[in-house]
């Protein structure tokens, strides 16, 4: 899996990956190849790289190597079949705002510029809101909100975007149990659709029951692959080095 | 007359950076201004209790009114009804409107006039003589600045190695008992005194000019706090002095003047500081990007090195396809690393030496 | 005296004019938390009025607020550009460039009154502000960057939406959010030269922040809060700019930040829901209800434990409250037809007290199970 049969169109092919924050390294090297209909986990200590691994993939940060591809092109042209949840704690809750308008913004992307979000958009919104059990909330001020239903309204947003590939930094940062199980059933079923959705995780002890591919990251690729060939000894050292005892028991 | 108004000057600019390296150190740069444009409410207010501008009460009213700006804005931002930005914000205007609005409606009783507030009137500072005895002292406010370079330099040298911490680290220095509320507010009480004792000669909004932009400039200048006060000093001062000697030269406002003298050495500092200056970190910028573009390079090589696919991953073309790097670059970086004895090229293909591979190991593990 | 024809029109339409723009600007001002910017952008645009004054020799309104925009931009643009490549931290530049800028306009304005022929005497009006020396002319001015200015927002009301609430994720979309950004501050910049003439250099940065605090507190939605705070804007500015006309020697700018400040007070104190007064209320309803909800629990629980089920219990033998106080709650909860009194001052639960407690539970568990 390190390298791509060229035949298949994958959802997204990262070679060489580098990137600096002046000139230290925050990722290097990194190549992989992701198969459609993946769920797949980016695990490693922090700072090890991860949310830094998705926003290069999204064009947020410059890169100082490497080129990443999704479905066979650059991410600019491919961008509205990508989703995108960022870290909940990026914004500011208290902005004036409900959990409905947050979920519409989803749409801005097809809509073009000027172009008014219309019923057909909001509509979508509130069908994503039922999706994730938040339509009781629509028109609830957003920091009003528990964290486990702000996270909710994010992935609502990234829903609405009707994409086939998704980038989630840390979905389960900060929610209940009970929105955890319905966020990973949600994840489970858009694989199931054939959608792929890579999420940042940092929960070594769920990742097997919830995900079946995995990328251990601490600023090189560390390994990837099915989450039980992923998760050896060896591995989890070179990622988490001496911590890794404790985290394993 | 010049002299005195040069004295004054740097009598002032001296006490005003004392308290001006703490605010650019914790980040309060603004609180300056805020405290200097409230302290105005305090001085109308004690004025018109007192009847007249050389009692000390007014110094201390008007101080009050300083942490008083710091206190209504710690309010504000406690309902979390506004930000710390607006909380600011909201706070010295309202009172310094007040201030305004009294002088303008009472100016026959106070002998300030609206723009004065905000220049301030270095040039007749002069003829304000502290007179003991029939003893000609000098000019009364070089004494009453001075009075308050004194206290400032008492309070940084009485409480430095506490101010020093919890600058640094106001967490640690809570846990060892500081006390760094306490603290901000023996600074925030330093900077209105030092903003009231100020406003006669350079104004409101000048004072944040002699505060903030010589401690700025130190800053670029120096790791060291103490030297950076030294430093901050001496900057403010000779700002202020060729800032009236310009001033008197070009007949212009002095207090103008001065901050534009302040600056312009900002502006040097700024660009040419040695460690810190915008053209020396462009230098070191620019050797350390291609140095890093090398190793990138490196990590590369050696990531595939041994591997089935390594033939195709060592190939020149390689860089410009995968790496994503415009072929100058590439072979820029190439040629970079040839010379410093980490690449070899061998055809089309690339080869870390013996040197190139440990370099990048032991960068990796740093890593 | 005023003029009720020519200079009560012309005072009443710049106040409204710029009432509107740094209300509608200052929302987007406070949601990026940069408050603080507008006293920067303010003080850095009087070096560009006074440098086009001592070009031109004549006060030429559009000259002079485009001079005062190229100004207040290059100070805001200095902010990034500094702190992006030095050490120096935002608070600090940010203070660097207010005080150096203004000074150098005071350096320029003394420059201006010193010379012989010009007609220098309305220049300092752009430090206090003074609306009665508006003329016809300055509010056309003013008008076109109005109109200009509000266009503009309502065609990228979205987008500026997005790149205010979350930035990576607009840029993820595909937004331009840096160019998005670079326009928005050039439109703060815009609405700040625009007040200079009426509200001051000094005092420019209250308007922009003010009414839109006052604002955001009646409001969740930001379409609403932008409108309010537009109109609390246009109040304060209209009747400090009247005030000052109609009463001598008092300054626009300061008269309409007091009456500013006393919208912000109003709204933080009384506003529904967000308001001190509200929060408080509810925080004591809110007491009531955990208090009652305990008195009903413990209650609950004294029966579970005796026999008979019926007997009345003792007052005192409740510890979940502060005693001094629970007379009031019983009363409440007697009223509410949950508990009842005995005779004896003993209290016991009734079946629909009983059943309240009973769904209470239940509606616990349930959401334990989700």
């Amino acid at each position: 899996m390190t390298k791509p049969s060229p035949s298949p169109i994958l959802p997204l092919e990262v070679t060489d990956l580098t990137v600096a924050y002046h000139e230290k390294p925050v990722l290097w090297d990194v190549d992989c190849a992701i198969d459609e209909g993946t769920l797949l986990a980016i695990v490693g200590p922090n700072g090890a790289g991860k949310s830094t691994f998705i926003k290069a993939c999204l064009g947020l940060i410059p890169t100082a190597a490497g080129r990443v591809k999704v479905f066979g092109k650059t991410y600019a042209v491919q961008r509205k079949r990508v989703g995108y949840v960022p870290q909940r704690e990026s914004v500011d809750w208290d902005f004036p705002t409900h959990a409905l308008d947050v979920v519409t913004m989803g749409r801005y992307g097809h809509l073009g510029w000027f172009m008014r979000p219309g019923k057909t958009d909001r509509d979508m919104a509130m069908d994503a809101l039922e999706k994730v059990g938040m339509a009781e909330f629509a028109r609830r001020q957003i920091s009003q909100l528990s964290g486990g239903q702000q996270q909710r309204v994010f992935l609502a947003r990234a829903l609405v975007q009707d994409a086939d590939l998704y980038f989630m930094d840390e979905p389960f940062s900060g929610v209940d149990a009970a929105t955890e199980r319905s966020i990973i059933q949600l994840l489970q079923e858009l694989r199931s659709k054939g959608k792929t959705v890579i999420v940042v995780h940092h929960d070594l002890q769920t990742l097997k029951e919830y995900f079946d591919w995995c990328m251990l990251l601490n600023v090189r690729r560390i390994a990837l692959g099915p989450v039980d060939e992923v998760l050896t000894k060896e591995n989890l050292h070179r990622a988490y080095g001496g911590r890794s005892a404790f985290l394993r028991s | 007359m010049i002299f005195d108004i040069i004295l004054i000057a740097c009598i002032v600019a001296a006490a005003c950076s004392m308290p001006g390296v703490f605010l650019v150190l914790r980040r309060l740069s603004l609180q300056s201004d805020a405290i200097s444009h409230s302290v105005l409410f305090g001085i109308v207010i004690s004025f018109f209790l007192v009847k007249n501008f050389h009692s000390p009460l007014l110094m201390i009213g008007a101080a009050a009114t300083g942490v008083l700006t710091v206190m209504l804005s710690e309010v504000l931002l406690k309902t979390k009804l506004v930000k710390e930005d607006a909380s600011i914000g909201l706070v010295f205007p309202a009172l310094f409107s007040i201030g305004v609005i009294l002088i303008s409606k009472y100016a026959g009783d106070i002998h300030l006039d609206t723009d004065a507030v905000l220049t301030g009137e270095i040039a007749l500072a002069p003829f304000d003589r502290f007179v003991v005895r029939g003893v000609d002292l000098g000019p009364r406010s070089a004494w009453s600045m001075g009075l308050i370079a004194g206290v400032n330099f008492l309070f940084l040298l009485g409480f430095f190695k506490e101010l020093k911490l919890s600058t640094f680290d106001a967490g640690l220095a809570a846990s060892l008992g500081f006390r760094p509320h306490l603290l901000h507010y023996g600074l925030m009480i330093m900077v209105s005194i030092t903003a009231v004792g100020a406003f006669d000669s350079v104004g409101s909004i000048l004072v944040v000019a002699l505060m903030i932009v010589p401690a700025a400039t130190a800053y670029l200048l120096t790791d060291s706090l103490a030297v950076m006060i030294a430093l901050s000093i001496g900057v403010g001062v000779v700002s202020a002095a060729t800032g009236v000697i310009v001033a008197f030269s070009l007949d212009t406002s002095i207090s103008g003047t001065m901050a534009v003298v302040c600056g312009l050495f900002f502006a040097v500092a700024l660009f040419f500081s040695p460690r810190y200056g915008m053209v020396s970190k462009m230098i070191v910028a620019r050797d350390r990007k291609w140095v890093f573009a090398c190793y990138t390079l490196g990590v590369h090589l050696l990531h595939h090195e041994g591997t089935p696919e390594e033939e195709q991953e060592s190939h020149v073309r390689h860089l410009q396809d995968d790496l994503k790097w415009a072929p100058k670059y590439a072979k820029k970086v190439v040629a970079s690393g040839i010379r410093n004895g980490l690449l070899l090229k061998t055809g089309n293909h690339l080869r870390l030496t013996p040197l190139g591979k440990e370099t990048v190991r032991s960068l990796m593990n740093r890593g | 005296m005023i003029d009720f024809d020519y200079t009560l029109t012309t005072v009443v339409l710049g106040g409204a004019l710029v009432g509107l723009l740094s209300g509608v600007f200052g929302v987007y001002a406070l949601l990026r938390k940069q408050s603080l910017l507008g006293d920067t952008i303010a003080h850095a645009a009087l070096p560009g009025i006074a440098l086009v004054f001592l070009i031109l020799r004549v006060k030429h309104p559009l000259a002079l607020t485009l001079g005062a925009m190229v100004a207040g931009w290059l100070g805001t643009m200095t902010i990034p550009a500094v702190v992006n490549r030095s050490r120096i931290k935002p608070d600090t530049i940010m203070a660097v460039v207010l005080a150096v800028f203004f000074g150098l306009g005071l350096t320029l304005l003394s420059v201006i009154q010193k010379l012989p022929t010009a007609n220098q005497a309305g220049l300092t009006k752009f430090l206090y502000g003074n609306a009665s020396t508006m003329l016809r002319q300055d509010v056309h001015v003013m008008a076109a960057f109005t109109i200009i200015s509000v266009c503009a927002v309502l065609l990228f009301w979205k987008e500026f939406k997005i790149a205010t609430f979350d930035a990576d994720y607009a840029r993820s979309l595909g937004l331009p959010v840096r160019w998005l950004d670079m326009v928005l501050l050039s439109l703060i910049v815009v609405a700040i030269t625009v007040g200079l003439q009426t509200v001051g250099v000094v005092l420019m940065s209250a308007m922009l922040v003010a009414p839109a605090a006052a604002a955001r507190q009646w409001t969740n939605r930001m379409e609403i809060m932008a409108l309010l705070s537009a109109l609390f804007g246009m109040g304060a500015s209209i009747s400090g700019a009247l005030l000052s006309s109609s009463i001598t020697n008092l300054p626009t700018g300061p008269s309409t930040v007091c009456i500013i400040t006393l919208f912000f007070l109003i709204s933080i104190l009384f506003a529904p829901n967000r308001g001190l007064l509200w929060q408080w209320i509810r925080r004591r309803s809110r007491h009531g209800e955990i208090t009652q909800a305990r008195l009903l629990e413990e209650l609950y629980w004294l029966e579970q434990n005796h026999e008979p089920r019926s007997h009345y219990h003792e007052v005192r033998s409740l510890q979940a409250v502060n005693h001094e106080r629970i007379d009031r709650y019983l009363d409440t909860l007697v009223r509410q037809g949950w508990i009842e009194r005995s005779g004896a001052g003993g209290i016991r639960l009734t079946s629909v007290g009983l059943r309240q407690v009973e769904t209470t539970h239940a509606e616990m568990e349930g959401k334990e199970l989700l």
